[in-house]
């Protein structure tokens, strides 16, 4: 299956990617590259939708922290929206629960930074 | 007189390419014939995501030395367990170092400056074993299975 992935800028400047389908060792550069040609254009506070990803594993995971990284570089932030036990369960086993602020959806994500600004 | 039946112990066996458009492929096998050894539905996204991890591995290894040579797994269905093995050809290889230095900084983003696939590995199969021989580096990992 193709990974597909979109994203769309919120009037509060969240870039909202949504990701569906596999993450893996064949579909991350797909979603490396997206974050990559995001930032580049700037875009500093990025939100992972991942409630339609199917299959993470440890490769999603380094490009998600990659991400993380080149946006912290710029004052920025990476979050996810994830509610599926399977995928949460993936960044329970590697302590990624502490690295990343995980939320229910993008609304809680959007409330979220409100109150931390 | 009937011919004595031999235990039920099939072993599925896979090569592939080192190409990441494989690894999907030996997810999905793996899971298959994980379900027919008789292993619950509950656990078969572990095994998914187990080989997959392991067969990332091995295919990242095999492009960085020895890109023609296949990588290899085996599927077994015991009496108690179902039992993976992926084996690569990358000799004297470190499964838990970080990375040599020949990674490129994309690849070693990609796929494991951290090692999660390790840590994922280790958190997701029942019970894991990983060797590193002097003709590669083998990984053995199982879970229970239920026969009717």
């Amino acid at each position: 299956m193709d990974l597909k992935v979109s994203d769309y800028t919120t009037d509060d400047d969240l870039t909202v990617i949504n990701v569906e389908g596999e993450i893996d060792v064949y579909t991350a550069p797909k979603l490396r590259e997206k974050l990559i040609d995001l930032v580049n254009k700037g875009k500093y506070h990025l939100l992972v939708d991942m409630e339609k990803v199917e299959f993470l594993d440890s490769t999603g995971l380094g490009v998600l922290v990659g991400g993380l990284k080149r946006v912290r570089a710029h004052d920025g932030s990476l979050e996810l929206v994830c509610t599926q036990e399977r995928i949460l369960k993936i960044f329970r086993i590697t302590g990624l629960t502490k690295v990343f602020g995980i939320f229910d959806s993008v609304d809680d994500a959007r409330e979220n930074r409100k109150k931390q600004k | 007189m009937a011919p004595e039946i031999a235990p039920r112990t099939a072993t599925v066996e896979l090569t592939f390419s080192p190409l990441p458009v494989h690894v999907r492929t030996a997810r999905l096998i793996a899971t298959a014939v994980a379900r027919r050894g008789g292993v619950e539905e509950a656990l078969l996204d572990e095994v998914r995501l187990a080989v997959g991890e392991a067969c990332s591995r091995a295919v990242e290894a095999h492009q960085q030395q020895c890109p023609a040579e296949p990588v290899r797994v085996e599927l077994r269905d015991g009496a108690d367990r179902f039992e993976v093995v992926v084996t690569d050809r990358v000799p004297n290889d470190d499964p838990a170092a970080g990375g040599t230095p020949e990674v490129s900084p994309d690849l070693a983003e990609l796929n494991g400056n951290l090692n999660l696939g390790f840590a994922v590995i280790a958190g997701l199969a029942d019970d894991v074993n990983i060797s590193s021989t002097p003709s590669g580096v083998e990984i053995t990992m199982s879970w229970p299975a239920k026969k009717d």
